[in-house]
């Protein structure tokens, strides 16, 4: 039973410096827990970092796709502030009483483009360019469930081509995939956020979507309402809005909505 | 910054000790008790273990969640003593444990089948108790079924993605594990954090694979106790 004693001081010395200090450490200071859409990681990584130089309040973030976060704020998860990437999710937790009332706001824009592969001879500057014979293949994510590809098909459908182009559909479950086949050339083009294209240089922005559907594409934040630290999580949202977080989110490709 | 780089190899390496740690012997125990069971209800307890490996881990993640979450009977009775499971580290133990659970407990099954009851009545004729019986007759015999238990619930533990996500979250520096850091850093666009997470869990598991063969060699040259040796 040598192998178990010692089994257990491993455990005992790997395990202290975890349980140790986060054990004596929590009590004073405020950690307001985020929980934000994953495609918002760089960008709010490094306002976070500038919001806790300029108070004691500290923050700590979750980042996963809407839909997972959705699901465990429903099933009571500790969130203090949620940032969704698209209105579907926070309409869903508004219209089940998760907010704190009158907390919920619009605060980033994105938008739709049509990429194509660096150094493509394909001659597509919009949409329609896309019902070309040369266009086999064009790639976007699941309209069903990946929001990227809902506004795509929503672009299509209001310019009237969805039902021509869908033969040429290659569907992604996420982004990132999207990305994928247009960088290696296994399609002509791809549909994603103007943000997830700038993380790319083998890829070429040919086109936008209507504005119509770009002014659709809005990333809503609220108060959840089971926080302890309704204050702090509102003055962090209005530090969300601040000049400071706009310059970063605007790095980043994303617009900061004006509040009226 | 290279802290935080390297946070995920740091944070899976406890969790996936501590869950090795606890898994061995939840996994014995149930594999022990079930090898010598044949109630009525054995199939179905079976099933149950096994259940883990045979779901989606975003489903066992999704049932854990709402087991732990506020609203659901482990964590209301947790919220007595103000205290959540849900986004924090102990929950990357929880869900590595149970999606762990099952290989566990089948390889080690296994091995305590194989044992000779013969055996083991030997030495109840002899005197000993059952404890000293299980610990110095039946668990060398199961040894070599044991290690193999042991290194595949490191490794699955080690990989353990979807449960992880829905209970612990992805919070860096705290939930956040190697397979967490790769998948979202290949969603944003960080393929050469990933890779080096990635080239990290490879020199793991080789390793871990290398110590499986090495104790088998082992355990073949020198098995503790023989029919011979009673």
């Amino acid at each position: 039973m040598n192998l178990l004693v010692r089994l257990g001081l491993i455990l005992a010395v790997i395990c202290f410096p975890l349980t140790g200090p986060a054990a004596c450490s929590s009590s004073d200071a405020i950690t307001l827990n985020i929980s934000s859409a994953a495609s918002l990681t760089a960008a709010l990584d490094e306002i976070n970092h500038q919001y806790e130089l300029n108070g004691n309040v500290r923050v700590q973030v979750n980042y996963a796709s809407s839909g997972t976060l959705q699901t465990q704020i429903e099933q009571g998860a500790p969130v203090d502030v949620f940032i969704s990437a698209a209105a579907k999710q926070m309409d869903t937790l508004q219209n089940k009483g998760f907010l704190i009332n009158n907390s919920r706001r619009d605060l980033l824009n994105n938008r739709v483009v049509l990429i194509i592969p660096d150094g493509s001879s394909l001659a597509v500057d919009e949409f329609g360019d896309l019902l070309d014979s040369a266009v086999s293949k064009i790639a976007m994510g699941d309209p069903n469930f990946v929001p990227a590809g809902t506004y795509a098909r929503a672009a299509f459908e209001l310019l009237g081509i969805y039902e021509q182009i869908q033969p040429k559909l290659i569907l992604g479950s996420d982004v990132r995939q999207v990305l994928n086949y247009v960088e290696n050339g296994n399609v002509e083009a791809g549909l994603l956020y103007a943000t997830d294209a700038a993380l790319s240089r083998h890829v070429r922005v040919a086109a936008a979507a209507p504005d119509e559907i770009n002014a659709q594409i809005v990333y809503p934040v609220a108060v959840i309402n089971t926080t302890k630290h309704a204050g702090p999580a509102g003055e962090y949202i209005d530090f969300l809005f601040g000049p400071e977080a706009r310059t970063i989110f605007e790095k980043y490709g994303f617009n900061v909505i004006d509040q009226v | 910054m290279t802290e935080s780089y390297l946070s995920p190899l740091w944070i899976s390496l406890q969790t996936v000790l501590t869950t090795t740690f606890i898994t061995f012997f939840l996994g014995i125990a149930a594999a022990r008790w079930m090898a010598r069971y044949s109630g009525r209800y054995r199939n179905l307890i079976d099933g149950l273990f096994i259940l883990p490996i045979v779901l989606p881990p975003t489903v066992v993640g999704f049932g854990l969640l709402v087991l732990f979450g506020k609203n659901g009977p482990l964590g209301a009775l947790l919220s007595l003593f103000d205290t959540s499971i849900v986004f924090s580290w102990p929950a990357t133990v929880i869900a590595a444990v149970i999606m762990s659970f099952p290989l566990m407990y089948m390889t080690s099954r296994g091995g305590f089948e194989q044992v000779d009851i013969n055996i083991e009545n030997a030495a109840r004729t002899l005197g000993a108790s059952e404890w000293k019986i299980f610990w110095t007759v039946t668990m060398p015999l199961a040894w070599p079924a044991i290690v193999s238990a042991t290194i595949l619930a490191f490794a699955r533990s080690l990989g353990e993605f979807g449960a992880t996500l829905m209970l612990a979250g992805n919070i860096p520096g705290k939930t956040t594990t190697i397979p967490v850091a790769i998948y979202f850093n290949i969603q944003s666009g960080n393929m050469d954090q990933a890779m080096v997470l990635v080239v990290i869990v490879l020199a793991i598991s080789f390793a871990s694979l290398a110590a499986l063969a090495y104790w088998k060699g082992k355990a073949r040259r020198t098995v503790p106790i023989t029919p011979e040796a009673l």
